[in-house]
C-alpha cells in the first residue's frame, strides 16, 4: 500500500480545481437554498451559462477572453431573469422544477449536432482560453510546492496558477456572501426563507428580493462554470448535467446551510472524502487487500460512491445541521 | 434616519417608562368618537381612516365577503366579530391586501388601495398580523424587530455590500427596536430565536414588531387565541396603549369577553355580510347578532315552546 499516495491525492483532491469549482457553484446555491429559501434544483444551468458564454463568445467569436468573461456574466444574469420572472411570484417548489429543467434544455440545446458550428455540439469547444494560461507568471511545466513528510504538495506552474486565481475567487466569494448575508439585505432574505407573507406584511417587496437573491447565486454559479471552462480551456456539455448541481447542494448542506463558510468546508470534506475512499480502495485492490469477489479495479468508482453516500447519511442522522450549522436551528424546524 | 423617524423614536420612547404599569389607565382618547354615530350596519362615522364599499370575494359558488358599505373610525379600536366561517378572515385579507376583492373598493386615508401590492400597504402605514402566528424562527427576536423598520437603505443588495453606508441607520433602527421591545417587557428575550418563544410570546412579538413599521392602521387577526388569560390581559393593555398612540385598531376575535373590554366599536359579520354595528355594550343584545350567533330558528323553537 502506497500509503504517501494515498494521503497526498487525497489532501490534493480537497485543494485543487474541482473542489474549487463545486465550492463556487455550493456558495450560490447556499445563498438560494439556505438564506432565501429558493429551491434552485438547476446551479448547473448558471454554470453552462458562464462555460458556453465564454466558450462561444472567444472561440466562434473570436473576442479577447476578458471580453467573453462579461458575456459569460451577461449570460448568467439573463438566465436568472429568465427564470424567475414567471417562477418566484409561485411557491417555491415550482422555480425547482423550472431550474431543473432549464438546466437540462441548455445542456441538450448547446450539445445538439445542428449546432455544431455554433456551440461545438457534442464535442464541446476546446483551445479558446490559451490566454489564460499566457497571463500565467509562473513557468507552467515548472514543479512549485513542497512535501511535508509523506504529503506530496507540489504542483505544475499552470496548475498552481489555476488554484490560485480559484481560491481567490472563492476567497472573494466568501468575503461577498459574508458582507451580503449580515447586512439588512440579508435579513430580509432570511424572513422570506422563514415566512414570505411575514415579510410582505412588513412592507418588503418580496418579489425584488427573490430576485437579487437568485441572480447573485446564480452569477456565483456562472463564475464556477467560467473557471471550470478557462482552467480546463475547454467546455464539454456532458460535465453539464444533473449530478454537479446535486453534489454542490450536497456540499452546501454537508458544510451546513446558512452559513457563509458552509460551502467551503464542505467542498474540501466532500472532495477529500470521496477521494480519499477511492485511493484507499484503488490500492487496496492493486495489493491484493481487497479480494476480486468483493470487487475490482473497474467497481472502486461505483463503490466509493457508495461509501460516501453512507457516510452522508450517518451526517443527517447524528448531525442534521451539518458541520457549521447550529442544532437549535433544528429544533426550531421540529416545533413548527 | 429622517426627521419624523427620530419623531417616531421619541413619542416611543416616552411611553416606554410608563409600560410597567400594567393594564393602567391608558385613557380613551376614543371615548367620544362614536357620540352619534347609528348603531346600524354601514352607518357614517366622524373620521373614517378605512372604507369598504361594495366588497365582494367569491369562492367558485359560494360568496365568502359581500360588505355594501363599512367604515372604520380613525383612533378607535373596532373588533370585527362573528360566527365561525362569517368571512372575518377573507375580509381582514381583503383589506389588509392579502387578496383581491372580485368587485368594490377599499380606500385607506382617502386613496383607493384595492389593487395595491401588500408590501406597499405596509409603507403607507397599515400593518397587520396572522391569525397563526408568523414569527421568523431562526431570526433572534431583535433580527425580528429590525425587520419592521421601513426605508432602511441597507436592504439595497449593492448598499448592502457597504456597511458605512448603512451602520447609522441600523443603530438606529437597533435603538428603536429595543424601546419597542421593552413598551412589551421583552428586552430579556431579544437575542432568543424567535421559534424558541410560547405561543403567547410570539403573539406580543408580531405585535411589537408590527409596531416598528409607524403604524397608522394596525390589523390583528385574532391577537388573543391560543393565549392564557394572565397574558391576555397584557395584551389587551397593549392594544389599549397603540390606541393611546393615536393608531387605531381593527381586530378580529372570538372571545366576547375580550371585546367587551376594549372594542370602541363592534361590526359583527355573518355568512359574508355585515349583521349588525354598533358599541360593545349594545351590540350584543340585537337581535341580528343574537341570530347569527345562534341561529335563527332559536325564536322558533321558543315560539313553539310557548305554543
Amino acid at each position: 500500500m502506497n500509503w504517501s499516495l494515498i494521503l497526498s491525492n487525497t489532501v490534493r483532491s480537497g485543494i485543487t480545481q474541482t473542489a474549487i469549482i463545486y465550492i463556487l457553484a455550493a456558495i450560490g446555491m447556499n445563498l438560494h437554498v439556505g438564506y432565501t429559501g429558493l429551491m434552485n434544483f438547476g446551479q448547473v444551468g448558471f454554470m453552462a451559462a458562464g462555460a458556453y458564454g465564454v466558450g462561444i463568445s472567444t472561440y466562434t467569436y473570436d473576442l479577447p477572453l476578458g471580453v467573453g468573461i462579461l458575456i459569460g456574466l451577461l449570460c448568467g444574469f439573463l438566465l436568472a431573469l429568465l427564470l424567475g420572472m414567471p417562477t418566484l411570484r409561485l411557491r417555491s417548489d415550482y422555480l425547482g422544477i423550472v431550474t431543473i429543467a432549464a438546466a437540462e434544455i441548455l445542456r441538450l440545446v448547446v450539445r445538439y449536432q445542428k449546432l455544431k458550428d455554433w456551440s461545438g455540439g457534442t464535442n464541446g469547444i476546446n483551445g479558446f482560453a490559451d490566454s489564460f494560461q499566457a497571463w500565467n507568471p509562473l513557468s507552467s511545466s515548472a514543479k512549485y510546492g513542497f512535501e511535508i513528510g509523506p504529503l506530496n504538495l507540489r504542483f505544475t506552474g499552470g496548475d498552481l496558477w489555476e488554484i490560485g486565481i480559484g481560491w481567490s475567487l472563492v476567497l472573494i466569494s466568501v468575503l461577498i456572501m459574508w458582507r451580503l448575508v449580515n447586512s439588512p439585505w440579508g435579513r430580509v432574505l432570511k424572513s422570506i426563507r422563514e415566512d414570505e407573507n411575514a415579510a410582505r406584511a412588513m412592507g418588503k417587496n418580496i418579489f425584488r428580493f427573490k430576485m437579487q437573491s437568485l441572480i447573485a447565486g446564480g452569477l456565483f454559479g456562472t463564475v464556477a462554470g467560467m473557471f471550470f471552462a478557462i482552467a480546463n480551456n475547454s467546455v464539454q456539455p456532458d460535465n453539464y448535467s444533473r449530478p454537479f448541481t446535486f453534489f454542490a447542494l450536497t456540499i452546501a448542506i454537508l458544510g451546513g446551510l446558512g452559513r457563509v463558510w458552509g460551502p467551503v468546508i464542505g467542498g474540501v470534506i466532500f472532495w477529500m472524502l470521496l477521494s480519499g475512499i477511492e485511493n484507499l480502495l484503488k490500492e487496496g485492490v492493486a495489493n491484493d487487500k481487497i479480494p476480486q469477489s468483493i470487487m475490482d479495479g473497474v467497481q472502486v468508482g461505483q463503490v466509493r460512491f457508495m461509501l460516501v453516500g453512507l457516510g452522508l447519511m450517518a451526517l443527517m442522522v447524528f448531525r442534521p445541521q451539518g458541520i457549521f450549522g447550529d442544532k437549535r436551528e433544528i429544533a426550531i424546524d421540529v416545533r413548527k | 434616519m429622517s426627521a419624523s423617524d427620530e419623531a417616531n423614536l421619541g413619542s416611543t420612547a416616552g411611553g416606554g417608562g410608563a409600560s410597567k404599569v400594567r393594564d393602567t389607565d391608558w385613557g380613551n382618547p376614543a371615548e367620544h368618537f362614536f357620540d352619534g354615530v347609528a348603531e346600524v350596519p354601514g352607518s357614517a362615522k366622524t373620521d373614517p381612516v378605512l372604507i369598504a364599499r361594495g366588497v365582494q370575494r367569491h369562492f367558485g359558488g359560494l360568496t365568502a365577503v359581500d360588505v355594501d358599505h363599512l367604515e372604520i373610525q380613525k383612533g378607535a379600536i373596532t373588533a370585527l366579530i362573528g360566527p365561525n366561517g362569517a368571512g372575518k378572515t377573507t375580509f381582514f385579507n381583503l383589506l389588509s391586501g392579502f387578496d383581491r376583492p372580485d368587485g368594490g373598493e377599499v380606500t385607506f386615508q382617502g386613496d383607493t388601495i384595492t389593487n395595491v401590492a401588500p408590501h406597499l400597504l405596509a409603507k403607507r402605514g397599515m400593518v397587520r398580523t396572522f391569525q397563526l402566528t408568523k414569527v421568523l424562527g431562526k431570526l433572534s427576536v431583535l433580527e425580528n424587530m429590525k425587520l419592521g423598520a421601513q426605508l432602511q437603505s441597507g436592504e439595497s443588495m449593492m448598499k448592502a455590500l457597504l456597511k458605512p453606508i448603512w451602520r447609522n441607520q441600523e443603530k438606529a433602527v437597533e435603538a428603536k427596536a429595543l424601546v419597542i421591545l421593552d413598551e412589551f417587557n421583552m428586552v430579556h428575550m431579544k437575542d432568543e430565536f424567535a421559534g424558541a418563544l410560547s405561543g403567547g410570546q410570539r403573539k406580543l412579538l408580531e405585535m411589537a414588531r408590527s409596531m416598528m413599521t409607524d403604524p397608522k392602521v394596525i390589523m390583528l387577526d385574532e391577537p388573543m387565541a391560543g393565549v392564557n388569560p394572565a397574558l391576555t390581559q397584557s395584551l389587551l393593555g397593549h392594544v389599549k396603549r397603540m390606541r393611546s398612540q393615536g393608531i387605531s385598531v381593527v381586530f378580529v376575535e372570538h372571545d366576547m369577553d375580550v371585546v367587551r373590554d376594549i372594542s370602541d366599536w363592534v361590526v359583527v359579520m355573518a355568512e359574508g355580510i355585515v349583521v349588525a354595528e354598533g358599541r360593545a355594550s349594545s351590540v350584543g343584545a340585537n337581535p341580528a347578532v343574537i341570530d347569527a350567533y345562534l341561529g335563527t330558528s332559536h325564536t322558533s323553537l321558543t315560539d313553539g315552546g310557548d305554543q
